[in-house]
């Protein structure tokens, strides 16, 4: 990856990790305490390779967040420990009290789930310790308003966000300058594509969880959806029985909301195939984009959901 | 439509690692749009996505829904609703905000920034024009040329984008005249070439239709041209040639794991690097060898403009954030004082002579803008003077920084030539700027730094420098005053020199003359010669009028807290015209001599004087006596 061809005319994703260390040496230079929010899902993996390559041979000077809902894929648990291990990087974990004492969960809480577990979660653990910089995985190509989102993000004291009245973002300044109680979300990949992440994770051969990769797994079709079994926790419904299909998932969340696609890619060079002549965006197995019409995302955004 | 001829969907199916291995290979090329809002930019934007499988048919059964509900184009898909969006600009049908958005070919990756095109979003085209390599101005053939049109072109050769596509959009709408497209062509070269813009590529095209988008289009067998889709993919990227200028690296972060590892972390803005090279460290001068370029998968031979590195040095020098890493041979300037192009992005207006924080690569340092020269009305080109600058507004003004800058031309460079205003209370960006020069001569001489010290010369001879800048009018005492104290303190065997202004005006300054600008020149050379004593250790007394306050704070501000002092020989204009010793005065009211302080010409006394004198009422010896009593200790 990072030897120049022999034009010196760099690559496209050279550029682009640049790009991205870039982006996380100025915050780790302006910012006071910075994190790194980690959900464990294949943008998480490859921001975490990214910082590590940024700081090399120090390790990343920023612990690893993880705001739990604690209905991950039990998969992912297992990346997460091992990925922070290696890393020699600090990994917190939180989880909502308020959600955990509710009971809060996807089959009987719908909308409220994510927004107990994830937005108020992450804005929990945000002031619990103070970090005035929050490193995020979203990416530009992901959803439209994310499309006009700067590379650096303010949040209110009370993590809002106002589309309408962002920082102008030139050549490659960014103004870290903030009020005590403001932070910014920072987002290094903001100008990366799915087929990008795919590819500089095959090229850097950096570690994701197996789901990403087609195997028979215990599943049910529920409301237009295949989910996956993922735990005795999953309340079947009259007449569902867990099936076994060779299924794969193209994004990551709790796993009672994350659709799979029945596949047979168990490579990374079939999986990005896979992606390339699909017909659905990326988001799609995703419930909460939905909401609210095509402004659902922008909704959230601005009620402090990363 | 046929299929675009660049959708390798086949390739993808058949050998999705020959695919791969082609897309890892591609360079990226960063472009804008631009053009008023019913020009068929989102339009167009949304057809190079569509054309290029960008959209999913999630997406597209959306669209077409949204089509039929917001959409301007009847029951026909309206592609710039896969553009706009924010909801407010869904609802309002304009584009506020720049969004960027990514398609492939199989050459390039191509990242759009679709920018706004009122006027009242200037500071967003600036945005989203700051990173461009390209930038398509399209232009309505049905309109020509407009006001929009010039504002766009002007803003984008103003940020320095040397690609520029003139597509005329909508031809479908003219018959695919091509007396229409020649028309406009030669009407827009002909603005180009008045605002110094050496080439363009002109293309006609529909958006809407897809002519010459991605094909030659059998509606205009008369153009001869590339596609537009053919121009992005081969059209040379400048910044590519950035590799062949001097190494230039500004230094974000010092990586410290332990004691025995140094590195400086950085994005390579220009040249390349190899271990055994020479660098300089900027602003202090110093040289060293590069010892290791450190990644993660192990150490580089050679490291170009655009990746992010950490270097090693031979030496132990100093070097932090804010530094820049340069060719030794070939360092860049460094100065404090430029003339720059501003354009302001914020509600509040420039506030001359405010301190602003300026942000210039990894350097901060804080600035003030004077009273800019003019502003460009961006419709007309024409210069207005001005006494501030309104949001969105463009000028040029020179700015004077607290510390030395490191810097390139714009022209030279985007990364240590282009720079943003910060307000030091709101923590807004207001600003932003692109360096044209510095208004300080010598900055090609570089810092020669030096084993002996100030301190060290200062320690040898036993006092703290100091140098006793006396003021006033022509025939004040200050010579005379000066001489006495210079008298007292040999006597106490302090290290002293006396620097008189009539002595300077035989040897040092006998080029100059008694106009504004010469005496300015005049106080700025003989206190770069004060600062130069001060720096070998010396007490250093200068008895010049140096009538205006500006160039007393300037010497004040050149050399360290506590070190300048001075002393305001106090003497009424009547008392010093009627010593008269040298016949100056008389000559001045009789109008033989020209600008003479006092008579024609102004003294602006000081305000808060470290000392002052009034030898009305005090003899020089007096005088003297209560300056030395003033400093004492001297230590």
């Amino acid at each position: 990856m990072s030897e120049p061809r022999a034009s010196d005319s760099l690559t496209h994703l050279q550029r682009l990790e640049a790009e991205a260390i870039h982006i996380m040496r100025e915050v780790v230079a302006e910012a006071e305490r910075p994190v790194m929010l980690y959900s464990v899902g294949k943008d998480s993996a490859v921001m975490l390779h990214l910082a590590r390559k940024a700081f090399y041979p120090s390790p990343p000077p920023f612990p690893l967040l993880h705001v739990d809902t604690t209905w991950k894929f039990r998969d992912m648990y297992a990346l997460r420990d091992r990925m922070a291990a290696e890393s020699g990087m600090e990994l917190l974990v939180y989880q909502n009290p308020e959600a955990a004492e509710r009971g809060i969960n996807p089959f009987d809480h719908g909308a409220l789930h994510t927004d107990l577990w994830k937005t108020e979660g992450l804005k929990q653990a945000l002031d619990k310790w103070g970090f005035d910089a929050a490193f995020g995985g979203a990416r530009r190509d992901e959803e439209k308003s994310r499309a006009k989102e700067r590379i650096f993000s303010f949040r209110t004291a009370s993590h809002g966000w106002d589309p309408k009245n962002q920082r102008p973002e030139l050549w490659n300044l960014y103004n870290a300058r903030k009020h005590k109680g403001e932070s910014i979300r920072v987002f290094p990949i903001s100008n990366w594509t799915e087929l990008d992440v795919w590819q500089y994770i095959q090229l850097e051969g950096i570690p994701i969880v197996p789901l990403y990769f087609a195997a028979p797994r215990p599943t049910v079709e529920r409301d237009g959806m295949l989910l996956m079994v993922d735990d005795d926790r999953f309340p079947l419904r009259e007449g569902e029985v867990p099936v076994e299909r060779s299924i794969r998932f193209r994004t990551l969340g709790c796993y009672p909301l994350t659709g799979a696609v029945e596949s047979a890619a168990a490579t990374l060079s079939e999986v990005i195939q896979e992606t390339l002549l699909t017909t659905t965006s990326e988001r799609q197995g995703r419930a909460i984009d939905k909401d609210a019409g095509g402004a659902g995302m922008e909704i959230k955004k601005q009620q402090g959901y990363f | 439509m046929d299929e675009p001829a660049y959708v390798t969907e086949a390739l993808i199916a058949e050998d999705i690692d020959a695919y791969l291995d082609q897309h890892q290979h591609k360079t990226m090329l960063r472009f804008i749009t631009c053009g008023s809002v019913d020009d068929g930019k989102s339009t167009l934007i949304g057809r190079l996505l569509y054309d290029s499988k960008m959209i999913f048919e999630d997406q597209l059964s959306a669209l077409e829904s949204d089509s039929k509900k917001q959409g301007t184009q009847g029951q026909e898909i309206d592609f710039a609703l896969l553009v706009d969006g924010l909801a407010a600009e869904r609802e309002q049908g304009i584009t506020i905000d720049v969004a960027y958005r990514f398609f492939n070919t199989e050459k390039r990756k191509f990242i759009v920034a679709d920018c706004p095109g009122h006027e009242q979003y200037t500071r967003n085209m600036v945005t989203g024009a700051s990173t461009a390599d390209l930038a398509v101005i399209l232009i309505d053939a049905r309109k020509g040329v407009l006001v929009q049109t010039r504002r766009h072109s002007y803003l984008c050769h103003l940020l320095g984008i040397r690609n520029l596509v003139l597509a005329v959009n909508k031809m479908d709408l003219v018959d695919y005249s091509q007396e229409v497209f020649d028309a406009i062509v030669a009407d827009y070269a002909a603005f180009a070439r008045g605002i110094g813009i050496e080439g363009f590529t002109a293309l006609p095209i529909s958006g809407f239709k897809g002519d010459n988008i991605t094909a030659p289009s059998p509606n205009t067998p008369w153009f001869k041209g590339p596609t537009l889709i053919e121009h992005l993919e081969t059209v040379e990227v400048l910044a590519e040639r950035d590799s062949e200028r001097p190494l230039r690296l500004p230094v974000q972060w010092v990586n410290r794991p332990n004691l025995d590892f140094r590195g400086f972390s950085g994005l390579i803005a220009s040249g390349s690097v190899s271990p055994g090279d020479e660098v300089r460290v900027l602003p202090s001068g110093k040289t060293s060898t590069v010892t290791r370029i450190v990644t993660l998968d192990g150490d580089l031979d050679r490291a170009v403009a655009g990746q992010s590195v950490t270097l090693c040095l031979a030496d132990e020098i100093d070097c932090s954030r804010g530094n820049v890493i340069a060719a030794a041979d070939a360092p860049p300037e460094v100065a404090d004082q430029f003339e720059a192009t501003l354009v302001w992005l914020n509600d509040e207006a420039l506030h001359v002579g405010r301190g602003y924080w300026l942000k210039l690569g990894t350097q901060t340092v804080s600035v003030t803008v004077q009273q800019p020269k003019y502003t460009v009305n961006v419709n007309t080109m024409e210069h207005i003077a001005t006494k501030t600058l309104e949001l969105n507004a463009i000028g040029v003004a020179e700015i004077t920084t607290d510390k030395p800058l490191v810097f390139e031309t714009y022209a030279d460079s985007r990364t240590l030539g282009g720079f943003i205003l910060i307000d030091k209370l709101s923590n807004a960006t207001v600003g932003a700027g692109m360096l044209h020069f510095s208004l300080r001569r010598a900055q090609n001489v570089h810092w020669q730094p030096t084993d002996i010290s100030r301190e060290d010369h200062a320690r040898l001879k036993n006092q703290t420098p100091r140098v006793l800048w006396f003021t006033g009018l022509s025939g004040a005492g200050k010579s005379t005053i000066a001489n006495e104290v210079e008298k007292r303190l040999a006597l106490m065997n302090r290290h002293t020199f006396l620097l008189d202004g009539d002595n300077v005006r035989h040897g040092l300054n006998k080029d100059l003359g008694f106009t504004e600008a010469d005496r300015i020149e005049n106080i700025r050379r003989v206190g770069e010669v004060a600062k130069l004593m001060a720096d070998a250790g010396l007490i250093v007394l200068t008895a010049f009028i140096s009538p205006f306050r500006a160039e007393r704070e300037m010497v004040r501000a050149m050399l360290p807290e506590g070190e300048f002092i001075e002393i305001h020989v106090d003497t009424p204009l009547e008392v010093a015209e009627g010593r008269d010793v040298k016949g100056l005065y008389k000559k001045a009211r009789s109008g033989q001599l020209k600008n003479f302080t006092g008579i024609d010409s102004p003294y602006e006394p000081p305000e808060a004087p470290e000392i002052r004198v009034n030898t009305s009422e005090m003899s020089a010896e007096q005088a003297a006596d209560f300056i030395i009593a003033q400093l004492l200790p001297l230590k």
